[in-house]
């Protein structure tokens, strides 16, 4: 084991670590900037220069193996001066209007600025301003704002394998942008929201929709009511404060309450819907040797990839909506007629992990009069974390709240969802019982559950064995869709989200969101699931009850009009 | 004799167009020897001869040729790094159009001894003769089969192609140069990993400046020990200088280490136009230092050049005299940067522009003293925390005309003082 110092401590560094794995590992901190876990090293920002005593120039140490004898100084004088001198840099060439951004006091370059006690830069700005890119409903890329670190370039073509974005031009010329400069609206954009997500500072962000939802919470002739997502509960309280992975459905209830909603609430129904409509799908796929396998829908930006990259999969998409869209077409129908209220007075907020959900929400399929989306409006976890902050609540102290009717009764099942493997396990959790006909003796299918991007179980269903694959992340999509093309496919059923662990990873969680990060969630969420009252999707006696008073059966006509969809080649 | 012809023996005695030219003058003989001797013995001799890499860094050309030749997967290739776009150099553009074949052969050899059997040479764009010559060189030595397979009757197979750069300084860079051989936009990679463990297309890979590729069957000719004889005990052997500037004979000269810089100015480049002052001198190229007149009894030697803080041995003398404004001359090389910056990295991308700003107010007079020192900060970490070469030696004229020119620079200060004064003066 090498031995080496750091600030003139002496460890044993990890033979083949970098200056910076050795310095975590004992707590050192070496502060960075583009550097971020899950991506590779670009070595691009050269924040984390350190002075090696006895070498002339500085080493990065994001970049630089440790050697046996190093002696390693983090803030000599030389080290020091070059971080802050670079950050100055960074500062002349940005737009650094702290107060009106979308990042303050979460952005990476703000509290990299703050730690190095920067003041007053010494340069000139030489900020030349650039268009704002608002094509799209999901994403928002401000070139004022980015510090060219690359790591949205690195997400998006070496996770999600989809490359829309690149450095275009060079030198001091350089901007990070879609192809050719163009909008993001004009290139196969999947509206994933990764690169929002690990973006350090405000150049990709969401499109913010919260002024929107104000507005209608304003409205007195609108009755304004949410649905929260199955992933928010378990990642919205770290952006309020709490500590990673805590489960906050309750205090969360309630936050809504008091931003004014009138109704709250829980995107599980439309999941343990979801697994009825799609459960049944499968069961008459098989039965009736239909197109195998099938793909699960529930995540748009899937969707997208698919319709442009592999329109040869169409047919093997199951065609149930997302339970997000299957509980705005509910809202504008089945619960207007309950609640006696004129759909157009209705007007629906998502909570979402998602940015492809603003997207999504806006397919004109997505709509059952043909007119107004059936969703109006999709708020991320962060903009509505925005949202209680702005309200000034102390959401820490809120009591807890029960969501309201009809779906005050959901299951386990559908709580998962928000995890890679959630869908799967929930379907298979019914389609198992119900076609076996006897309850089921273990719920939980351990061997879909993970955080692995590629997964695979063989399932015992009736004698019979059915191979399955889970996946996330639209790389490992790829693989896996290009099998299916080719004809190669040994599966029957296939869950893919585009998320790396799924919709706890989305990209509208909370900045910063890691591997690790989603794993935590993914726990909690397995616990909201094994608290569950019920745990089954099709022992929800409020799924029954819908079916009985308003849907007929699964896959009934109703049903189809209302909580189905279909796709489109677009390449 | 000040000139020691080795690798420009050939030079203007054959016809670039002709192998047989080149076999009449003892082409391909070191390459001859070279196919009978045992590898590691070749070896030996390049060790022997301490020869060191001419595109630039000086590094020792063994050690790189060792590590190819003990990577036992293949393929594994050999570039010739041919882009040579930094002002003021040349030499390997003579290599090029007078002996092209001196270049394959060297190539070869360095094939044999690693057991490559690619090669690239990535020759600058703009260079579209030397490309042609070049083109033609290898195809005739294919049909003489001193390229493909089963080279001479040998077991040996190695070919060769051409490849054209896009234009850009940097891709001469070795990192940004692969990735532009590999059809992606010129910009470095992260180090490590080196080239000869993961080059082109993450395979082993050599890459060698023109010049030393052309130096490899002087050694296998003579021997390493005879060679190491020549030139300083820190930097064996001879070396092509391109003079330009305001001399009056232009050209590239081959020349022992250890020859003072005033010598080759005034008896090879013969001295300055109409008998002017010399103002500076800047060595290497764009990326080299500036030195005021009475250092040119400095002899060319990596070692003393390295005493700059700069790596640059690739063998330039831009010479300057007294009729050129020192700040627009460091205005000049500030602009070049600041347009060759890759954009890959923020010091170089940011730095180089703030530092023609600065320098900017000097030319205009008005300049203070916060802006020298913000110049020699940001100089600094531009040199210590850049990515790559380009980065990290872009400042170097800057920091050592701080050195050298201090005085020049404090006069510009209070000249700028004192218009200011005349400015206030007046209102
Ligand atoms: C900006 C930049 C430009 C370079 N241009 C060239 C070049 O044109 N030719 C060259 O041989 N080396 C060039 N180099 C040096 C190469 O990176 C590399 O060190 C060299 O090709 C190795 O060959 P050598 O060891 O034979 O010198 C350049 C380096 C930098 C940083
Ligand atoms: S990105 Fe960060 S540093 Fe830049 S304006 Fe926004 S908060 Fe400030
Ligand atoms: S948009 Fe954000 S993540 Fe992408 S390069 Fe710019 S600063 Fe980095
Ligand atoms: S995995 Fe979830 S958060 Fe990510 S795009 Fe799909 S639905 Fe949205
Ligand atoms: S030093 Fe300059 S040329 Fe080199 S990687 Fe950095 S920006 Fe690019």
């Amino acid at each position: 084991m090498p031995k080496i110092k750091i600030n003139n401590l002496e460890i044993f560094a990890d033979p083949g670590s970098t200056i910076l794995e050795a310095a975590k590992e004992h707590n050192i901190n070496i502060p960075t900037l583009c550097y971020y876990p899950d991506l590779h090293i670009n070595s691009d920002c050269r924040i984390c220069s350190v002075e090696i005593v006895g070498q002339k120039g500085l080493v990065t140490a994001c970049s630089t193996p440790v050697k046996d004898g190093m002696d390693i100084k983090v803030n000599s004088p030389r080290a020091l001066n070059a971080r802050r001198t670079i950050t100055e840099m960074i500062l002349a060439n940005h737009d650094a209007h702290c107060t009106t951004c979308i990042r303050n006091l979460n952005c990476e370059l703000q509290t990299l600025a703050d730690n190095l006690g920067i003041d007053a830069t010494r340069y000139e700005n030489i900020l030349e301003p650039k268009a704002i890119d608002t094509s799209s409903y999901s994403l928002v890329r401000n070139p004022n704002r980015c510090i060219k670190c690359g790591r949205c370039i690195d997400v998006c073509q070496s996770v999600q394998s989809v490359s829309v974005l690149e450095i275009i031009g060079r030198g001091r010329e350089s901007v990070v942008s879609p192809a050719y400069g163009k909008l993001i609206a004009d290139v196969f954009c999947t509206y994933c929201g990764q690169c929002s997500s690990v973006c350090p500072v405000g150049a990709i962000t969401e499109k913010d929709d919260t002024d929107e939802v104000w507005k209608a919470l304003d409205a007195h002739s609108k009755h304004v009511i949410v649905q929260v997502a199955p992933a928010i509960r378990v990642s919205l309280g770290e952006d309020l404060g709490l500590p990673l992975g805590s489960i906050v459905t309750g205090k969360l209830i309630s936050a809504l309450k008091m931003l004014g909603f009138s109704k709250v609430f829980d995107t599980n129904f439309t999941a343990d819907l979801t697994v009825i409509e799609e459960g049944h799908e499968l069961i008459n796929r098989i039965s009736n040797k239909g197109v195998l396998p099938l793909i699960t829908s529930c995540c748009p930006a899937w969707i997208n990839f698919a319709e442009h990259e592999y329109p040869e999969l169409i047919d093997n998409l199951s065609t149930c909506k997302s339970p997000q869209q299957m509980f705005g077409a509910l809202a504008k129908t089945y619960y207007a007629k309950r609640e006696n209220i004129d759909p157009k007075d209705i007007y629906v907020v998502s909570i979402m992990p998602c940015t492809a959900k603003k997207t999504e929400a806006r397919r004109p399929e997505m709509s059952v009069n043909n007119e107004d989306p059936d969703v109006d409006t999709v708020l991320t976890t962060r903009e509505l974390a925005k949202m209680i902050k702005q309200m000034g609540i102390d959401f820490n102290n809120l009591r807890e709240s029960n969501f309201d009717k009809p779906d005050e009764v959901t299951s386990g099942a559908g709580a998962i969802f928000g995890a890679s493997g959630g869908v799967m396990e929930a379907a298979l959790r019914t389609v198992k019982e119900v076609l076996e006909n006897k309850p089921l003796k273990i719920l939980d299918f351990e061997q879909v559950r993970g955080t692995e991007h590629i997964r695979h179980a063989d399932v015992e269903i009736n004698g019979a064995t059915y191979k399955v694959a889970i996946v996330n992340t639209l790389g490992s999509a790829r693989e896996i869709a290009e099998q299916v093309k080719t004809g190669n496919s040994p599966y029957s059923f296939i869950e893919i989200m585009a998320c790396p662990g799924g919709c706890v990873g989305g990209g509208g969680q909370p900045y910063g969101t890691t591997h690790a990060k989603a794993r935590e969630r993914m726990h909690s969420l397995y616990q909201v699931d094994r608290l569950s009252k019920i745990r089954k999707a099709h022992d929800n006696p409020a799924v029954s009850n819908l079916y009985t008073s308003f849907l007929g059966n699964p896959s009934s006509s109703i049903a189809h009009e209302l909580l189905h969809t279909h796709y489109t080649n677009k390449r | 004799m000040l000139e020691m012809k080795l690798v420009s023996k050939r030079f203007g005695l054959i016809d670039p167009y002709s192998i047989d030219d080149f076999i009449a003058n003892k082409g391909y003989q070191a390459l001859k020897k070279a196919l009978k001797a045992d590898k590691l013995d070749l070896l030996d001799e390049i060790e022997n001869s301490k020869l060191r890499g001419r595109g630039g860094a000086g590094f020792p050309v063994a050690i790189k040729i060792m590590a190819l030749a003990k990577e036992i997967s293949q393929p594994k290739y050999v570039i010739c790094n041919a882009d040579e776009g930094e002002p003021g150099n040349f030499k390997d553009r003579y290599i090029l159009e007078k002996d092209p074949h001196s270049i394959i052969e060297g190539m070869l050899i360095a094939a044999y001894m690693t057991n490559a059997k690619t090669g690239y040479i990535y020759i600058r764009g703009e260079y579209s003769l030397q490309i042609d010559i070049m083109k033609n060189a290898i195809k005739q030595a294919r049909e003489k089969n001193y390229l493909g397979e089963a080279i001479l009757g040998t077991d040996f197979s190695f070919d060769l192609e051409v490849r054209s750069g896009a234009g850009s300084y940097v891709c001469g860079e070795e990192f940004a140069l692969l990735e532009s051989l590999e059809g992606k936009a010129g910009r470095t990679r992260v180090k490590p990993p080196f080239p000869t463990s993961r080059g082109l297309f993450n395979k082993p890979t050599l890459i060698n400046n023109v010049e030393t590729f052309a130096t490899l069957p002087v050694i296998i000719d003579i021997g390493g020990k005879e060679y190491a004889k020549i030139g300083t005990a820190s930097s064996t052997g001879t070396k092509l200088i391109s003079i330009s500037g305001n001399v009056l004979k232009k050209g590239v000269y081959e020349v022992p280490f250890g020859i003072s810089m005033r010598k080759i100015i005034n008896e090879l480049g013969g001295g300055v136009e109409n008998g002017r002052k010399i103002r500076m001198v800047q060595l290497g190229g764009e990326c080299g230092p500036i030195i005021p007149e009475y250092m040119l009894d400095m002899v060319i030697d990596f070692e003393r050049f390295e005493e700059f803080e700069s790596k640059t041995g690739a063998g330039a003398l831009i010479v300057i005299d007294d009729r050129f404004d020192f700040f627009e001359i460091l205005k000049r090389i500030s602009e070049f940067f600041t347009h060759e910056s890759c954009g890959k990295c923020i010091p170089c991308r940011e730095g180089n522009y703030h530092l023609l700003k600065i320098i900017d107010r000097f030319v205009n007079y008005c300049a203070t003293e916060k802006d020298m020192n913000l110049l020699e900060n940001t100089a600094m970490v531009l040199h210590h925390t850049s990515l790559c070469g380009l980065g990290q030696s872009a400042p170097t004229a800057i920091i050592s005309a701080l050195h050298y020119f201090r005085g020049t620079f404090q006069k510009r200060i209070e000249a700028s003082l004192s218009q200011e004064d005349r400015i206030y003066a007046k209102n």
